[in-house]
């Protein structure tokens, strides 16, 4: 089972490394944000994940705040981009 | 306080509206527990109550309209489909990612579409984002404007087929007649 | 190791696949709008099959996974929408080889 979680835990890990080289490469802000939201994204499913390697049911709630903040800060942001604040 | 029981007044249906605005938040409430104790149950139900009684006339439009059998069938009906789609348009968008020549060839269309309520629209665009190929970039009245993987010049009865096709017709049947 | 585990197993291991092809996909694409048809649909996707398996392979959490998947697909494709729309705004248009943009278009017509 320890392995599994090694094995998953990398495949996030990695799609994280790849998502950052889009936002710090990215050649416009909107690309930027694009990796922000799926870097959010990957990072809840990582919560979820440590939530079931320690055995912490309250972890579940910390993922979805986590992603309830991140929803509102893209949208934010795409707000800001439209009109300015 | 009193303006509140005035806006109850008016409403005819207030009290199925009421009903159904519960129903739906104390099924998240129970989700967010998840635990059948009494004393949560109870606060639920309490807390709830006073909620609902805050946000009944944002949260819906229509009262006890969409727990009708008939709509339930639709409702899941649509869930189904929108699974199916949405496991297709993922292994469409595996299969362009890892192809080393990208074949796509990009562009914005439009289509016109024959929903009326703000929900119906609202759901129709989050289920044209998860489809294959397409991403919806704005709603004006009743067209959508939908950024295509393989645009082709078409008119506008041509894309509202082949990109609303499924559940176009599913929705009317949900949130309208 | 009972059946919910393994499909739990098997869930959560397509999820992070998934998760992978999106970000991969942000990396890979053209223009904006492409990566962000890559990025919305397998990130989704993934992030719902993931969270979802961890939920059976623990089933007292299978009702609260539910609905962060729940509020996962409804608010991914809203938050990708409104993007979308600012960076057409201001002033991002897609890549078209048949310079197809019906959006600017209409959008023109209106202001002349």
């Amino acid at each position: 089972m320890e392995t599994f979680y090694y094995i998953i835990g990398g495949i996030l890990l990695l799609a994280l490394v790849i998502a950052a080289f889009r936002f710090f490469q990215g050649p416009t802000a909107p690309d930027r944000v694009i990796a922000l939201d799926a870097m959010s994204i990957i990072l809840t499913a990582g919560l979820v994940m440590l939530a079931l390697v320690f055995q912490r049911f309250i972890y579940i709630d910390v993922a979805l705040i986590y992603s309830i903040l991140g929803f509102m800060g893209i949208v934010s942001i795409a707000r800001w981009m439209e009109k300015g604040i | 306080m009193d303006g509140l029981f005035q806006r109850f007044a008016k409403d005819k249906e207030y009290h199925v509206r009421f009903v159904f605005s519960w129903i739906i938040l104390f099924a998240i409430w129970m989700a967010l527990t998840s635990s059948l104790q009494i004393q949560e149950v109870l606060t639920g139900v309490i807390t709830v109550g006073i909620v609902a009684s805050f946000t009944w006339k944002n949260f819906t439009t229509k009262g006890l309209h969409y727990l009708h059998p008939q709509r339930i069938f639709y409702i899941l009906l649509y869930i189904l489909v929108f699974l199916k789609e949405l496991v297709k348009s993922n292994f469409h968008v595996a299969w362009i990612v890892l192809h080393p020549k990208l074949p796509i060839s990009p562009g914005i269309v439009r289509f016109p579409t024959r929903l009326k309520s703000e929900t119906a629209k609202l759901i129709l665009a989050n289920s044209i984002t998860l489809t294959p190929g397409t991403l919806s970039v704005d709603i004006k009245d009743n067209m959508y404007y939908i950024h295509w993987l393989e645009a082709k010049n078409m008119t506008d009865e041509e894309a509202a087929q082949s990109i609303a096709g499924p559940f176009e017709n599913l929705l009317i049947k949900i949130f309208e007649d | 190791m009972n059946i919910m585990t393994i499909i739990g197993m098997a869930l959560t291991t397509q999820g992070a696949l998934f998760l992978l092809l999106g970000a991969i996909g942000i990396v890979r694409m053209p223009d904006m709008y492409t990566r962000m048809q890559a990025g919305t649909k397998a990130t989704t996707l993934g992030a719902m099959s993931f969270i979802l398996g961890i939920g059976f392979m623990e089933p007292a959490w299978l009702l609260k996974t539910i609905l962060i998947v729940v509020f996962i697909a409804l608010s991914n494709p809203i938050s990708s929408h409104a993007l979308a729309r600012a960076a057409h705004r201001s002033g991002i248009f897609p890549l078209s080889r048949e310079n197809i943009d019906l959006y600017k278009r209409d959008n023109q017509e209106d202001k002349s």
